[in-house]
């Protein structure tokens, strides 16, 4: 066991390294010149454009530059941005609220779509089975944001069940439509997945023996046909993770939360490339150790998978 | 010599149990007609879509709405930038079908001329996706040894950076977006997956006995990749290239809405929800029909995908 995660960290590194260097050259071999921007209109005076550069290592090749990036990053030093804000504390500000709601969306997909799902698998073609397929669609079809607009008016206004916005500070009951919204296309994705794979599993020689020896219904379908169904789904929640916490950038604009997604857009507009920098390397890191995560989970679900 | 010669039990040599030929009917022997060629995936696939009415719905929507991109002056008489404020905020009429917007611009017209941008973004976004995965995901599966270690790290790399991230700092860096540019960036990040089927589907051909019988008849490396390993991986990258263009027009809308997408001197349907958005208390409607334009496009392929992978697939089809 000790053995294969030491293995699996190992093969992680390339992917980290290769991730972040290439945002990193994304977002600074960009043309323009994100210290004179600075400046405005006026422009700064060529010392202190030049003491900038100086601290932010610009005048440096490349490569240099991303291995003080990486510096930084392991010794858990991020420094100050272009202004001079420390890129520290504007993550602390972002992060708690989208992981929260990442967290809340990664809870509601996973009960409802796997719930669903496997109802859904077990009554394939039946009336059930088709209205669900049907929302399913729906969700995977209409963007975010409409999603977002039709709760905030339906729930929000009309029903007034939940607030329409979040703002500062946002508690739990504030956050719950915007995870809601935020976990929907993945929950529509979630769902599908267990269901063909528990209608798959359905007929398997496995939960055909488990029938004939006797074991009652609820037995069978949780220890035979969901434990089984479930690699594929979780595989899935695994990368989810930190797509849902990137692409929680829509969503935040939405409800009016500041959280990373927001945090994330303001910067790449205003060119704050150490900020950006920053939040795409702690996403990456937060999809690898998901994915991590989920290769132990494998184990527990599948008992042929052992990690000797 | 016994009456029922084949009461005898088995043969030397015979420890199978061959049915008499009484339990075999003739009937169902001469009904196989042996002259004929065995119907193929694709004809059984056809058979079995054909009887579906969600693969004739998702044909029309796509038939109508690929229609629409291609000659939106057909469907409507006015031009989208036709527009007067005298007129903003108009409720549905006989004139405006689906009443105007803030800047007095029919709104029915602007959706149907919204339909362009998007469909190309989609097709243009899906087909890079599949020449470029298809092609790293087939060299991976077919070459494999330190060349597949390559990609499939590549692949990973890609697969790690979250997709609207990698997207939103692209497209912020180019001044001058279009569809095209739009598409290339979306199919940048978006290639993995379909990578991944395209290396899994080559490598469970590539060891089968017609691959083989080829190598031995001395058809070159690339030859038997184009030829036998690529077509037995072309149902699956189907499918997902089918349900991959609707996701790629929301994502497109969705880059749009931002405002970092397509520039809004192209009239598009993000574009207009963005605008909308300002006015969704006072005139919700505004914000309905590009929506819903949006969400039946996206709609008419992800059944598309849903009806051929139902029908490519044996094990879905049996009840």
């Amino acid at each position: 066991m000790l053995w294969y995660i030491g293995r699996r960290l190992l093969q992680v590194i390339p992917v980290f390294l290769g991730a972040t260097l290439l945002v990193y050259g994304m977002v600074f071999l960009r043309p323009g010149d994100p210290v004179a921007a600075l400046g405005g209109e006026r422009g700064l005076p060529e010392a202190v454009a030049q003491q900038i550069r100086e601290q932010f290592h610009l005048n440096e090749p490349f490569f240099v530059q991303y291995l003080y990036f990486l510096r930084g990053i392991f010794t858990f030093d991020l420094g100050p941005d272009f202004t001079g804000r420390p890129v520290a504390e504007t993550i602390a500000n972002a992060f708690p609220v989208t992981f929260q709601l990442a967290i809340m969306a990664l809870v509601i997909e996973t009960v409802f779509g796997i719930g669903f799902g496997l109802v859904a698998g077990m009554r394939k073609g039946k009336l059930f089975d088709s209205t669900v397929l049907v929302w399913t669609l729906l969700l995977i079809a209409v963007p975010t944001f409409v999603l977002g607009f039709v709760a905030q008016i339906i729930f929000g206004v009309q029903l007034g069940w939940l607030p329409v916005t979040a703002g500062r500070n946002p508690d739990f009951e504030s956050l719950l439509m915007p995870a809601m919204v935020l976990a929907g296309t993945s929950m529509a994705y979630i769902l599908r997945l267990t269901r063909t794979s528990v209608a798959e599993n359905l007929t398997a020689d496995h939960v055909r023996t488990a029938r004939a020896k006797g074991l009652s219904r609820s037995q069978v379908t949780n220890r035979h046909v969901l434990r089984n169904s479930l690699i594929p789904v979780v595989t899935f929640i695994g990368a989810d993770l930190g797509n849902l916490m990137a692409g929680s950038i829509v969503t935040e604009g939405i409800f009016n939360i500041n959280g990373v997604g927001g945090t994330l857009f303001e910067s790449i507009i205003r060119g704050e490339n150490v900020t950006v920098v920053a939040i795409a390397t702690i996403l990456v890191l937060v999809y690898i150790a998901a994915n991590l995560l989920v290769d132990l989970l494998y184990a527990v679900l599948d008992p042929r998978i052992r990690y000797a | 010599m016994p009456e029922n010669r084949y009461d005898n039990g088995p043969r030397p040599g015979q420890d199978r149990y061959v049915a008499p030929p009484e339990e075999v009917t003739v009937g169902a022997v001469d009904a196989l007609a042996e002259d004929q060629a065995p119907s193929s995936m694709w004809q059984d696939a056809w058979r079995e879509m054909r009887r579906r009415p969600m693969f004739w719905i998702a044909l029309a929507i796509i038939t109508v709405a690929v229609v629409i991109a291609i000659v939106p002056e057909l469907f409507t008489s006015h031009g989208p930038r036709q527009c007067s404020l005298a007129e903003s905020l108009l409720p549905p009429s006989g004139e405006h079908w689906f009443g105007t917007d803030k800047n007095g611009c029919d709104v029915y017209t602007r959706v149907i001329f919204g339909a362009r941008p998007s469909v190309t973004v989609g097709v243009l976004a899906t087909t890079f996706v599949v020449l470029l995965g298809g092609s790293i995901g087939a060299i991976a599966g077919y070459f494999s040894g330190w060349l597949d270690t390559i990609l499939s790290r590549i692949t990973d790399i890609f697969f790690a950076i979250p997709f609207f991230l990698a997207a939103l700092v692209i497209l912020s860096l180019l001044p001058n977006r279009n569809a095209l540019a739009v598409a290339l960036v979306l199919a940048s990040f978006g290639w993995t997956s379909i990578a991944r089927i395209t290396r899994g589907s080559v490598l469970s051909v590539k060891n089968n006995e017609f691959v083989t019988a080829a190598k031995a008849l001395g058809m070159s490396r690339l030859g038997i990749l184009v030829k036998h390993a690529l077509p037995n991986a072309a149902a699956p990258i189907i499918v997902y290239a089918t349900v991959a263009l609707g996701t790629f027009v929301v994502a497109e809308a969705t880059l749009t809405f931002l405002g970092i997408g397509l520039p809004t001197s192209i009239v598009s349907w993000g574009g207009d929800l963005s605008q909308g958005r300002t006015i969704i208390r006072q005139a919700p409607e505004v914000l309905i029909y590009p929506a819903v334009a949006l969400g039946t496009t996206v709609l008419g392929f992800i059944m598309m995908g849903d009806v051929v992978r139902d029908a490519l697939d044996p094990k879905a089809r049996k009840r």
